[in-house]
């Protein structure tokens, strides 16, 4: 589909930050942040709460202004793109709580989320019941997430479980060739916590992923590398058992030695 | 994208079901618009009246474009309905009589400077927009007060001329013509108006209005559709005017007054906002009210007007749907007791 | 010139005793009170009525104004006001015009739709002369009465416990709460007040600005624009702004006489476009 990068620059750089910062009132949320992720990359973010992982995504999509510092996204400077330029050019997000529309079914959000995209003037003015393939889009998504039975309801409705996977979808719908997923298992009880995540595993190998979780264990079945933030700055970086390893990392984060052991054991698994 | 399988299949269809069943005709929605038509015949000699109700639930819905749809709340909305008004007026008085082109130059008037003013709305929370849109009305309300020599100033815009419509028919005395006239176009904008609600611009109004934030997020262009909703809000409202000073011969300050945007978030508070029949069925109650409660106590019409804008915000701004909805769920209930009563 | 000035700063105290009660509750306790000028009219009518009809003293009257506007503002805030915080601006708005014009038809059906006036007492009557500008002796009286007011009310909420009790009430109410501070009566004693203090200005203004029903209308764009412009964070940036718009509404209506209001309504409009939080307010952070 949009073939945002060409074949050449392939394998190279999805997404980068160089020096973010950003202060609240007095806080630095974000403080001389640099990150780069290659295309392809399954990256996780730890940090403890508050360490401002949700800020630092708000910065990377333009949700925040960041008061100093750069992001690339594929190569072109987006420092000063709207949160609207980025999604079109590629960049989708989940949020940490839900960013739903109470009033809309899913199948509707879903289809308004696709002709979002494919931003036809034309068929802009057409009633929606026109949008045929944007329906069956929205309806094979749906039905992928396991929200089938439910795409015809209202989402004020729906189970929280059912609204946190809506939500995947919702940033699915973008196609993102860059996705960072705010804590999308947070609140959802374990059996569907697996689902989440293996919808997330099932995209596309070219399609960049960063996931913030806080459940080790799923972290380290997802991630290859993973960042750790600690009061805003990065405090390490590096492989799934390099920071499993880190006694800086137990101390702030894991606090115990199981972690290097989980670590092993989902590796192995995977 | 080869071989789709049987329930695959199944469930596009349901789908698509699903999205044509929320924007079929309803036989309610036919049974409203023979009203007008009945109106005409048991209230002959009630038609200025009849008359104004359609343009004031014209004016009603622009409003709810506005506020139902796209959620911008506005506190002047009686500046379009005034410019509209201003418009279609100096047009007719100035030797330019065919109504229908008339009432196309208001819109357009109106349109023009709801889209300039578009981008003052756009910034900021409710309250800067509720002071913007007032600001904005009462600048206007002060230009015509201080053009005397083309509004005609407090006196009003007096020597409109209005021409047949289609050229054949006349305006009568007994407001026959204007009555059709009026309900005619509105009838016509409110199906247009249907229309782009069904469309996928009215889909994402829903959805600016549900959440602009994550509308932003899936790279919805927010502003652009915002200042769309609100011109055609605004050509809307000039409509509307246009069609006042046109049926009434006559336009004076009063169309860009305060107490105008008041009213008319009344009469959507009424009839409640955001499924387009609220403007007009709010209309509807609101003339009848001010009809009765103005026989009896004919000057202090406002008394009442403020008792009910007090009464209604504190009974939680339902408006007669909600009133509606809350009876029929009690109804469903009482007709299922082993249901659980729905969300209302 | 420095007529025109001396006029201007003391439309513009006035405009200030008359709105900051509007401030305090837009920007403290986040509502939209579109019927504040209401508030002003009844202290106007008391005045007029006691004056004209009882002959009390216009100096007596002034805490009289005061006092109705207060114990009207207490009243309708407890029973009232109070079921609205929580809801939107657009329901605050609805409402707060609704009781505006309940105000407005009741006080024409009984005192008419005439403006009312009335004749001040000789001592603050007349004009003399200083350095070429004339200055109103009432004019002077109402820049020092606003004066001692706007200072009272600097130093009452600057030091206080009161007054920190409010900033801790709206900050959170919950957090307020918990500290044993009872908001609801922090917030009832500040809207009467505030109510107060907006009839004690439009007893003030009868002389300048009379008083008839459809006051608050008339000049709830002004009180309006005096807190948007100034912002809502403090005392401060209500008063400059009452004083610019003074000075500039009573030069502008003396110099341009063709543009009128147009030039407030300007200001106000690309104030908000470039600072939706007001000239004084701080800046969002976004
Ligand atoms: N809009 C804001 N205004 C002021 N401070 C903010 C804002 N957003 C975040 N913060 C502060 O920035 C810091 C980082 O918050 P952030 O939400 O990014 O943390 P987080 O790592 O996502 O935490 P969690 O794991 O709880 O989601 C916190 O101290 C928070 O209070
Ligand atoms: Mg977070």
């Amino acid at each position: 589909m949009n073939a945002i990068a060409s074949p050449g620059v392939a394998g190279s750089t999805a997404l980068a930050a160089e020096g973010l910062v950003k202060h609240f009132n007095g806080i630095t949320a974000t403080d001389n942040v640099s990150l780069t992720l290659p295309r392809g990359a399954r990256h996780a973010l730890i940090g403890p709460n508050g360490a401002g992982k949700t800020t630092l995504i708000n910065l990377l999509t333009g949700v925040l202004k960041p008061s100093a510092g750069r992001i690339l996204l594929a190569g072109e400077d987006v420092t000063t793109a709207s949160a609207q330029q980025r999604v079109q050019r590629g960049l989708a997000r989940t949020f940490q709580i839900n960013q739903l529309y109470a009033e809309l079914t899913p199948l509707e959000t879903l289809v308004m989320a696709i002709m979002q995209r494919r931003g036809n003037l034309m068929r802009w003015w057409q009633p929606v019941t026109r949008q045929r393939e944007a329906c069956d889009e929205a309806v094979a998504l749906l039905e992928r997430l396991g929200l089938g039975s439910v795409m015809a309801e209202r989402t004020s409705t729906l189970a929280y479980g059912k609204r946190r996977l809506l939500e995947v979808a919702l940033a699915l719908a973008c196609q993102p060739q860059v996705l960072l997923l705010d804590e999308p298992a947070a609140g959802v009880p374990h059996g569907e916590r697996d689902e989440i995540l293996e919808t997330i595993s099932e995209l596309p190998r070219d399609v960049t992923l960063v996931l913030i979780e806080h459940d080790m264990e799923m972290v380290f079945r997802f991630a290859e590398r993973i960042s750790v933030l600690v009061s805003g700055a990065l405090a390490m970086e590096g492989t799934p058992e390099e920071v499993a390893a880190s006694p800086l990392v137990r101390e702030v984060y894991l606090g115990g030695a199981h972690a290097t052991a989980t670590a092993a054991h989902a590796r192995k698994g995977a | 994208m080869s071989a789709v399988s049987e329930t695959g299949l199944a469930s596009r269809a349901a789908a698509h079901a699903s999205l044509v069943a929320a924007r079929r005709l309803r036989p309610a929605e036919i049974a409203f618009w023979l009203m007008p038509i009945a109106g005409y015949f048991l209230f002959p000699d009630r038609l200025a009246l009849l008359s104004e109700i359609a343009i004031l639930g014209l004016f009603a819905l622009s409003l709810d474009i506005l506020l139902g749809f796209a959620g911008i709340v506005s506190l002047g909305h009686a500046a379009f309905f005034g410019l509209g008004a201003y418009t279609a007026g100096i047009l007719g008085k100035y030797g330019w009589t065919e109504p229908l082109s008339g009432l196309a130059i208001a819109a357009l008037v109106a349109g023009a400077v709801g889209f300039i003013t578009s981008f003052l709305v756009l910034r900021g929370n409710d309250l800067t927009r509720l002071m913007v849109t007032l600001g904005v009305s009462l600048m206007l309300a002060e230009a015509a007060n201080r053009l005397g020599w083309l509004t005609g100033g407090a006196d009003g815009l007096t020597g409109v001329m209005i021409g047949p419509v289609f050229g054949v028919f006349e305006f009568d005395i007994f407001g026959v013509t204007a009555y059709w006239y009026a309900v005619g176009v509105l009838f016509v904008l409110f199906c247009l108006a249907r229309y782009l609600a069904s469309s996928v611009f009215g889909l994402t109004l829903r959805g600016i209005k549900g959440n602009s934030l994550r509308m932003a997020a899936i790279g919805a262009p927010v502003n652009l559709n915002l200042v769309t909703a609100y011109t055609i809000g605004a050509a809307y409202a000039g409509v509307a005017g246009g069609l006042l000073a046109q049926t009434t011969q006559f336009a004076s300050l009063d169309v860009l007054e305060f107490q105008r945007s008041a009213e008319v978030l009344l009469v959507l508070l009424i009839g409640g906002s955001g499924y387009l029949y609220g403007g007009l069925i709010g209309a509807v109650l609101f003339k009848l009210m001010h009809d009765l409660l103005s026989d009896l106590t004919p000057q202090y019409w406002q008394f009442w007007l403020g008792i009910l804008l007090v009464v209604l915000v504190l009974s939680s701004r339902e408006g007669v749907r909600g009133l509606y909805l809350r009876v029929a769920a009690r109804f469903a209930r009482s007709r299922h007791p082993g249901r659980k009563g729905g969300a209302a | 010139m420095l007529t025109v000035l001396f006029d201007g700063v003391a439309y513009g105290m006035l405009l200030f005793i008359l709105s900051c009660g509007l401030s305090v509750t837009l920007g403290m306790m986040n509502f939209v009170n579109l019927a504040h000028g209401a508030f002003a009219m009844i202290g106007g009518y008391a005045t007029a009525q006691l004056m004209n009809e009882a002959g009390v003293p216009f100096l007596a009257c002034l805490p009289v104004a005061f006092l109705i506007a207060a114990v009207l503002g207490l009243v309708l805030e407890r029973t009232l006001y109070v079921r609205l915080y929580r809801k939107s601006h657009l329901d605050q708005v609805l409402f707060s015009i609704g009781l505006a014009f309940v105000a407005m038809s009741t006080m024409d059906y009984f005192f008419g739709a005439q403006q009312r006036l009335i004749t001040l007492p000789d001592f603050l009557r007349g004009q003399f002369e200083v350095f070429g500008a004339r200055i109103g002796v009432y004019r002077l009286f109402l820049i020092i009465l606003c004066g001692l007011i706007t200072i009272a009310l600097q130093l009452f909420v600057s030091r206080t416990r009161i007054g920190s009790q409010l900033r801790a009430a709206v900050d959170d109410a919950r957090v307020a709460g918990g500290l044993g501070i009872n908001v609801s009566r922090i917030f009832a004693g500040t809207f009467a007040f505030g109510s107060g203090l907006a009839g004690l200005g439009g007893a003030l203004g009868l002389d300048l600005l009379g008083v008839d029903p459809v006051f608050p209308i008339k000049y709830m764009i002004y009180f309006l624009i005096v807190v948007t412009v100034g912002g809502t964070r403090s005392m401060v940036g209500p008063f400059i702004a009452a004083l610019i718009i003074g000075v500039a509404d009573v030069a502008g209506k003396y110099y341009v006489p063709q543009v009128g209001a147009f030039v407030i309504y300007t200001v106000m409009v690309v104030i908000l476009m470039i600072r939706p939080e007001g000239l004084m307010g701080r800046r969002a952070t976004r």
